[in-house]
């Protein structure tokens, strides 16, 4: 990896930089470059993923429900348990025709798909995947993630207003009542993370649980950690808590007057944000990229040249932690009927939003005490 | 270099932004340039490498206070010819407003506090600085007081605009999930033995 960017940065991009900015902007044309090049390298397999997890979805809830899922689109005559087939729903739907309805406000009806995409791609600038590989190491990391969960309810709002149309707006009122009530929950609940890990930085956040499986925070935020997950899952409008789109009542909620490629930006929107939200809960509960064996076995083996990238903490830790919450998500999806309205906003205002109040205080207690082995 | 076209950038779209509030007779659109406002001077501030404060604007004005905002300005059906009625009749008023307005500012901005020397370049602040803490630091020391004061008066306000949306004691027909969970065989369901009828 390190070796393939340098080589690309030495080869093309030091001569393009050369090429094509006046002598005295060539330092920041080349960070420029160099800045959408690593941008490019995080995007495009996080939509890689977001591709292919929603025919992890289709496969998955089909063997929870005995059915079989998607099986025929494969590539060059081969059926491939159907691993053509996201592929070709992506084809299908930039070959559809986007209908803006006569009605609508079109400006917003096409900004709104947009608006909902760009914060969850947006909010992977802060992601550590390694000690060392993060594309914006700020102090404020935790924050800024914050603030970008916050605005993806604008997405929802302006489509649903901008369509003209009751049904979308009743989705869009739904979600932001919705969204409004559990962002407070998932707030208090980062506030948690803060608390215990004495910084707002990301990467400073997973060194802080680093030791062993039972340093990570997930043990002693176990409520907050539950909070936040759960919380996410209504974020993200997801089974349990689509009321948002809501077949059997308001046909799909907000994207109700949406088609072909506007429709699938706000497909992709949703996938991108369940993958951020579980990458998310990798990071602040289950030690991010550190490996679940610290602790058990010694330093030297996790360090060792080959058994230790293997076993050892890297990459591949995060990328299996996320699988599990993404996991989650869709089993969450397969298993449980949808929340009644005023029960999911009971359970966000009276429920989680006090729990993660009184769990702040007690987290605060344990770092003044000094509680071994968390805050030693 | 960057800085200032990004500075530029933003600064240009900030002051377009906020004309537009002014100017759209859309409600709606009225809000979401604000929105937009807030963004741009938002970007501005963490040129200013005042991330804590950037990032709080966006948090706690786009993120929740606008949201409501949109959601009451979508709700209500507001018809501009009438609010437009008294526009010849209040401009006197508001011009008095406009320039009170402009003059205090130009006070303020040509103040020692605002030369251009005091503010030459865009500081750089050295590495490892941490503006979220030293503003908690200096929020828990230095202003105390004022910060509890604060703490209190919104507590007060909280507490009143709840009893102001509770004062009347509402009829609601809502299930309580505790009766619910609670609830036993006996109390909904009554078992009435009862003889067959015999045959005639």
């Amino acid at each position: 990896m390190e070796a393939i960017y340098q080589f690309i940065n030495q080869q093309l991009l030091m001569p393009m930089s050369a090429m094509m900015f006046p002598a005295d902007l060539q330092a920041e044309g080349l960070y420029l470059m160099q800045t959408s090049l690593k941008v490019m390298a995080i995007l495009s397999p996080v939509l890689f993923t977001v591709a292919y997890f929603t025919y992890a979805e289709r496969k998955i809830i089909g063997f929870i429900q005995g059915r079989i899922g998607p099986n025929r689109v494969g590539f060059f005559g081969f059926k491939l348990w159907g691993l053509g087939q996201p592929i070709a729903d992506a084809v299908k739907l930039i070959v559809k025709e986007i209908v803006i309805p006569s009605g609508a406000n079109k400006t917003l009806f096409v900004i709104a798909p947009i608006v909902s995409l760009a914060p969850s791609l947006a909010a992977w600038a802060v992601v550590p995947f390694d000690d060392t590989k993060v594309l914006a190491d700020i102090n404020a990391g935790l924050l800024y993630i914050l603030a970008l969960t916050s605005l993806a309810v604008y997405g929802v709002i302006i489509a649903g207003w901008a369509s003209n149309s009751k049904y979308a707006f009743l989705g869009a009122i739904r979600s932001a009542a919705q969204i409004v009530a559990y962002e407070i929950a998932m707030g208090f609940a980062l506030v948690g993370v803060l608390v215990a890990a004495g910084s707002l930085n990301l990467g400073d956040i997973v060194m802080a649980q680093s030791g062993s499986v039972f340093h990570w925070f997930w043990l002693p935020l176990l409520p907050l950690f539950l909070i936040y997950f759960i919380s996410g899952v209504a974020e993200t409008n997801r089974a349990p808590f689509d009321v948002a789109e809501g077949e059997s009542e308001i046909v799909a909620g907000f994207h109700v007057e949406y088609g072909g490629m506007a429709f699938s930006v706000f497909f992709m929107a949703e996938y991108a944000n369940m993958v951020l939200i579980s990458v998310l809960s990798a990071i602040m509960f289950l030690g991010g990229w550190l490996s679940p064996l610290q602790g058990i076995l010694p330093e030297s083996v996790l360090s060792s040249e080959v058994i230790g990238s293997l076993i050892g903490p890297g990459l591949h830790w995060l990328l299996i932690k996320t699988s599990i919450f993404m996991f989650f998500f869709l089993w969450l999806r397969a298993t449980f009927p949808r929340y009644r309205y005023d029960q999911i906003m009971r359970l966000g205002w009276k429920v989680f939003i006090p729990i993660t109040i009184v769990w702040l205080v007690v987290v605060s207690a344990l770092v003044v005490a000094g509680v071994p082995p968390w805050f030693d | 270099m960057i800085e200032l076209i990004v500075f530029y950038i933003f600064g240009a779209l900030l002051l377009g932004a906020a004309t537009m509030v002014v100017v759209m007779r859309n409600p709606v659109h009225a809000a979401l340039f604000l929105v937009l406002a807030f963004f741009c001077s938002a970007a501005i501030w963490l040129l200013l490498q005042a991330e804590f404060l950037a990032i709080a604007l966006v948090l706690v004005y786009v993120g929740a206070v606008m949201v409501l905002f949109l959601f009451v300005v979508m709700m209500l059906d507001i018809n501009m010819v009438t609010i437009r009625e008294g526009f010849a009749r209040y401009l006197p008023f508001g011009l008095f407003v406009a320039i009170l307005m402009f003059l205090v500012m130009g006070l303020v901005v040509s103040s020692d506090y605002f030369l251009s020397d005091a503010f030459s370049t865009f500081s750089h602040v050295r590495e490892g600085y941490s503006n979220t803490q030293h503003l908690g630091q200096t929020l828990y020391t230095e202003y105390l007081y004022q910060f509890e004061i604060a703490g209190a008066i919104l507590l007060v306000a909280i507490v009143a605009a709840i009893s102001l949306s509770m004062s009347k004691a509402k009829v609601t027909k809502a299930p309580n999930p505790g009766d619910q969970v609670t609830v036993k065989k006996q109390d909904r369901l009554r078992i009435v033995k009862m003889d067959a009828e015999g045959k005639e």
